[in-house]
């Protein structure tokens, strides 16, 4: 049976507890959630003992569903001050869900300056003193825990950034080839840092493995699963070829690129950092163009991105990063905003919150616009060594703006505004607004039908429409959050009548149960009322859902589109 | 009329980024498409400078078409 692993860092303990009734039928953010929901006062601070911070497995995680080894994490953020909830891929979601472990729920914080790591397997915990791995960086440490404990050991890290409880910082997770994926956005890699973990290794030696009720059920259902993933377009041919990074030449012809700290929706140098520019360069320098970051993924939307001499600069390079180190600060140089994105994993800090805290610090003009190297200076020697200004940058976009009298800050609920501009594409700016999650482009992609034609199309440039989109593909993503599957599944999933009834079948064959596509709405939308009750008590209302003034008053070219729904209207998002 | 056209993704193969075509009075956006020896079928999203457009679309002098096949990321 599924246990819930629980772990006091205050007295140093752990038990492992019953499933109770009420969570049984949760994975994922679903089960975060509720946690977080139940446990952790609104009101305490963020990185105090009385927060907690859990993980959870998804629903058909550690299964053979195809793209179903996503972890979730869930603590209340330090830089939204609301609900947080990130899933990653990597192997350790897949390890802990083989070991049987339905959550594991860290509270507490311990009473001097000592540092831990956990280490969990089959008999549970142990929580150690750490030493030896403080003040490194995330690939030294999963260096240091594979010589340690075996290349097979799963590892949760924080790098310097969540050591010194930075809010942009991220929980770093081990993927199949010891580099990195990572449970960004809001900061929980600095809640980690508060309970004073610098890593969880997860030994998976003994597992009891998954166990599926009906096995055949399960593999028909898995194999028309895997069918219409492969049989999309954009899942089975555009993502692994391109990777996630063709949209800049889209989002750029649409006119919804923000570029310059958004103020214009269109870059000059946007075919020198495009994805058809990345694809022919990891080609010509021997790199790999497909990649997945969990076993099991066939969609492999991530890549190696090598540098001229053929050596590894990075991988799980995507377009919201680059993007963001890219247009957003005017620099055209995508092997610098490589190396970037490399330093960020290492560094451990989320690569969308501090890519826009560039171009807010360039308007602030702490570095010039599109200067790379000093990008580059600045992550290793300010960010990375905790300087005092590198301590006001890690706490992203919101805390460079405030610190230095910026007014145009793209931040909905402190955190950044990624990679499409929400006054030439709407619907993602009613995602921004009203996500539980502060400005989020994954809690409900509008993307795909106000821009890639994928599950009909309502025009990114008008109002009508809108909110409704928002509203059910936040409703789905909060239900296939819960599953343990990557979100782009969510593409077949708007065109191919059989994928979404197959993931169903999945989820009733593994646990011998009977839900209905309208039971899986019915727990999305719970799921966000939840988290918007949380927020509510949190402080967080209807006031913050709400772009910045700026989207009202400064039209954007080349469309001359401004942010122009009332408050009323943002407001019906929570109508249902 | 002349109309820019530009292309992205696989569309580019054997093709180019982006051409200056001079065309009848009147054309359509599928005539450019198959002209180029794509198919219909092949096209994900039409863009007639900067907004979405239909097959169907006639072009004007100066417009800048984009084609793109059904491609995505997030």
């Amino acid at each position: 049976m599924d246990k819930i692993l629980r772990v006091n860092m205050t007295d140093l303990t752990s038990k492992l507890e019953t499933v109770p009734a009420a969570w049984a039928g949760l994975g994922g953010r679903g089960l975060t959630s509720t946690i977080v929901a139940a446990e952790v006062p609104p009101t305490c601070h963020a990185l105090s003992p009385q927060n907690i911070l859990c993980f959870a497995p998804g629903l058909l995680t550690g299964t053979q569903a195809a793209n179903s080894g996503r972890l979730s994490a869930g603590a209340k953020s330090p830089l939204t001050g609301g609900i947080k909830e990130s899933n990653a891929g990597g192997t350790a979601g897949q390890m802990l869900a083989k070991l049987g472990i339905k959550a594991l729920i860290i509270e507490g914080a311990p009473k001097d300056g000592t540092w831990y790591n956990l280490n969990v397997g089959t008999a549970g915990v142990s929580i150690n003193e750490e030493k030896e791995l403080l003040g490194l960086g995330n690939f030294a440490v999963i260096e240091a825990v594979e010589a340690r404990l075996g290349k097979k050991t799963g590892v949760l890290t924080i790098g310097t950034a969540g050591e010194l409880k930075m809010t942009a910082a991220n929980i770093s997770v081990k993927d199949p080839d010891s580099k990195i994926r990572s449970h960004g956005r809001g900061g929980l890699g600095a809640v980690m840092g508060s309970k004073q973990i610098k890593f969880i290794s997860i030994d998976g030696d003994g597992s009891p493995g998954v166990k599926i009720a009906h096995p055949e059920k399960f593999k028909v259902a898995a194999r028309t699963f895997a069918k219409a993933l492969l049989g999309h377009p954009v899942s089975g041919e555009g993502l692994p070829t391109f990777g996630t990074n063709v949209l800049v030449n889209i989002l750029n012809e649409a006119g919804g690129l923000p570029t310059r700290n958004f103020t214009m929706g269109r870059f000059d140098g946007h075919d020198k950092i495009s994805g058809e520019t990345m694809n022919e360069t990891i080609i010509a320098r021997g790199g790999k163009v497909k990649h997945g970051c969990h076993a099991g993924c066939i969609i492999q939307c991530s890549q190696v991105y090598n540098d001229k001499d053929g050596k590894y600069l990075t991988s799980g390079f995507e377009y919201e990063t680059i993007w963001g180190l890219g247009a957003h600060c005017c620099t055209d140089d995508l092997d610098d905003i490589a190396r970037a994105d490399n330093m960020m994993d290492d560094i451990g800090i989320d690569s969308i919150e501090t890519a826009v805290m560039f171009g807010v610090a360039m308007e602030a003009g702490i570095l010039p616009w599109g200067d790379s190297k000093e990008m580059l200076r600045m992550l290793g020697e300010e960010i990375g060594k905790g300087t005092p200004l590198g301590r006001i940058m890690g706490g992203g976009a919101g805390a460079v703006g405030r610190a230095y009298g910026v007014t145009r800050v793209p931040v909905v609920k402190n955190q950044a505004i990624p990679a499409y501009d929400p006054r030439a594409v709407k619907g993602i700016g009613i995602t921004y607004a009203t996500s539980t999650m502060g400005a989020d482009h994954t809690a409900g992609y509008t993307i795909a039908t106000n821009i890639l034609n994928v599950g009909g199309y309502v025009d990114p440039l008008k109002k009508e429409g809108q909110v409704e989109l928002s509203r059910n593909l936040q409703i789905a993503t909060a239900a296939v959050d819960s599953t343990g599957m990557c979100i782009f599944i969510a593409f077949p999933a708007l065109d191919h009548p059989e994928c979404l009834p197959a993931l169903i079948d999945m989820i009733n064959a593994r646990f011998d149960i009977d839900l209905t596509g309208d039971d899986v709405t019915n727990l999305g939308k719970q799921i966000l009322k939840l988290e918007r009750k949380f927020n509510i008590e949190a402080g967080l209302t209807n006031v913050h859902d709400r772009l910045p003034d700026f989207f009202k008053n400064e039209a954007v070219a080349p469309h001359n589109a401004v942010w122009d729904f009332t408050d009323a209207e943002i407001d019906e998002f929570w109508n249902f | 009329m002349q109309v820019t056209v530009k292309l992205f993704a696989t569309f580019r193969n054997g093709r180019f980024k982006i051409a200056e075509q001079v065309l009848p009075e009147g054309t359509d956006c599928r005539r450019v498409v198959l002209d180029l020896g794509l198919t219909e079928d092949e096209i994900g999203i039409i863009m007639i400078n900067g907004r979405h457009g239909v097959l169907d679309q006639k072009l004007a002098w100066g417009d800048v078409l984009s084609l793109f096949p059904l491609v995505g990321g997030g």
